[in-house]
């Protein structure tokens, strides 16, 4: 039961990854991406990463995407050529990609994870999901934690000076 | 067998009681809103139908049930039906983890249930959050592909509005978050009980020690009105600029579903308003609810008080929509972004150093 849940969410998130770069239509892709997000946040309920799962939605389909929505409806895009005659170079890459990945999966040498909550937070299902990540997050990972909120300041930072770049010349001139 | 089948009985007669329950209130919402605003703008409000027009909601109910379904012709026909369910879904969802009344148990033929609470999830706060914010993806999908200027910058407008205040809904509530320790809907409600100050004051976050979360439910609040689209912050659907917003070019029963979805959120919006700053179910005061030989039917005195709070702030929505006029969409943004988020995370700060200094008190 359990793998036949996982292969539904593994088989919908492939399928619908292939057709947020097929379909021809932005809109489209944008909601082929928003049923992906959802099978990926339905991926984390499965390994017991509930607290995981509700930020995938929150912050990936709740914010991020509608991001993009918004881009492509501003900017009204009906219908383009998205390949700029990529494909070639695509199916090369992802050729290659593939065969590395069944190479080693193949090989042996990597173990294959069974299905099921792994690592540091198997044993957080007693604790509750929530409080095993923050504190993995504060006392393990603390230092990568605060280097990735130190890159978003950076982000905002360079957001801010690049939408205030007219008014800051306007008042040196 | 028997008691797995039982169980989901039992779990979809819940559910099917809080569908109802949600909708009948919806119902009675619409009119209370038409005769609240009357009344605050001194008129009669609706009065054809039935003794003081009380049968008004069954009347437009009727009339929209048999109105022609449009679709205009240069629609995408797949998302311009797709966009009213989008949008009414997410906020039926949300109501699976509100606590309506007490946590208890209730065995009925060797299976054991909670009448007041359909699911008690651990990030029960999180799954409303993020249902809420699949909402936007039925108004932006109804702007879009009705392929009319009027819905394309409804829909747009309502992007920009629901993604800045979602923020703000979320920075608001986590002082009660931090207080409470969970994200669970249920504990944060039992986490409020009792009083201080002498037994006057009741524990709920929105007065409790060691830090009161009043500043931040107001935050929440007007966060939420931006995020149902209501008076003053509806300039998704502002009708003296674009017609009728992203639902411009919807009728029938389409249009219903928007009505229904924006009814549904509200209701939504006071539930957790009531659940994570006014103490859900919890009574101000302990003689306020049933107790001692009459313990067993505190449930009841719960129930009662969660509707009370619930029914308040719902008034506050025609309280505010009758007092204020629209915002221009400027001050709309400058509204959202340079005064709500400030103080929503200055409220986080103050209180994780209250709750350091002060904890569990």
């Amino acid at each position: 039961m359990a793998s036949l849940i996982f292969f539904y969410f593994a088989g919908v998130i492939i399928v619908t990854a292939t057709l947020v770069v097929a379909l021809r239509n932005p809109v489209f892709s944008a909601l082929s991406l928003l049923v992906m997000f959802f099978h990926v946040a339905g991926l984390y309920v499965t390994l017991h990463a509930e607290f995981l799962a509700a930020i995938q939605i929150i912050v990936y389909a709740g914010a991020i995407l509608v991001l993009y929505l918004f881009v492509v409806m501003l900017l009204n895009v009906k219908r383009e050529d998205q390949y700029h005659r990529q494909g070639p170079v695509a199916v090369f890459l992802g050729l290659t990609l593939l065969a590395e990945v069944a190479l080693v999966a193949l090989s042996g040498e990597v173990p294959v994870a069974p299905l099921g909550p792994q690592g540091p937070l198997a044993a957080g299902s007693a604790v509750g999901n929530t409080e095993s990540i923050g504190e993995v997050l504060y006392t393990t990972y603390l230092f990568p934690f605060e280097v990735a909120s130190l890159i978003l300041l950076v982000a905002m930072v360079g957001a801010v000076i690049l939408s205030k770049k007219g008014i800051l010349g306007s008042k040196s001139s | 067998m028997f008691e797995t089948s039982l169980r989901l009985a039992l779990t979809l007669t819940q559910i099917g009681v809080v569908m109802g329950i949600v909708l009948l209130t919806v119902a009675i919402l619409t009119l209370l809103e038409r005769k609240v605003l009357a009344w605050m703008q001194d008129r009669m409000g609706p009065m054809e139908v039935g003794p003081y027009g009380i049968l008004q909601p069954v009347a437009d109910g009727l009339k929209l049930f048999f109105k022609e379904d449009i679709i205009p012709a240069g629609a995408n026909k797949l998302l311009f039906s797709l966009a009213p369910i989008l949008s009414l879904v997410p906020a039926l969802i949300g109501f699976a983890v509100i606590p309506f009344g007490p946590n208890i148990s209730v065995e009925f033929f060797g299976v054991e249930f909670k009448p007041f609470v359909i699911s008690d999830i651990n990030i029960g706060i999180l799954y409303i959050l993020a249902f809420a914010s699949i909402g936007a993806y039925g108004v932006i999908l109804a702007g879009w592909s009705s392929n009319s200027k009027y819905s394309l910058l409804g829909g747009l407008r309502a992007a920009a509005q629901l993604i800045s205040y979602e923020l703000n809904v979320a920075l608001s509530i986590v002082g009660v978050l931090l207080l409470a320790g969970t994200l669970s809907m249920v504990k944060i409600v039992e986490a409020q009980g009792g009083n201080w100050f002498f037994g006057i004051i009741p524990n709920w976050f929105a007065f409790a020690l060691p830090f009161p979360q009043f500043v931040a439910f107001v935050v929440f609040y007007l966060a939420s009105v931006a995020e149902t689209n209501r008076l003053p912050f509806d300039l998704p659907e502002a009708e003296s600029e674009l017609v009728a917003g992203f639902f411009t070019e919807y009728s029938g029963m389409r249009f219903a579903f928007f009505f229904l979805a924006e009814y549904a959120n509200m209701i939504l919006v006071s539930c957790v308003a009531a659940v994570l700053f006014f103490g859900g179910w919890q009574a101000p005061w302990p003689f306020l609810q049933f107790h001692g030989s009459l313990e067993h039917l505190a449930w009841l005195s719960g129930i009662f008080w969660f509707t009370i709070k619930v029914y308040f702030f719902l008034f506050m929505f025609f309280w505010i929509r009758a007092t204020l006029p629209r915002l221009r969409y400027d001050q709309l943004m400058r509204f959202g972004w340079k005064v709500l988020l400030p103080i929503a995370l200055g409220n986080v700060v103050v209180t994780s150093i209250m709750a350091y200094i002060f904890p569990n008190s």
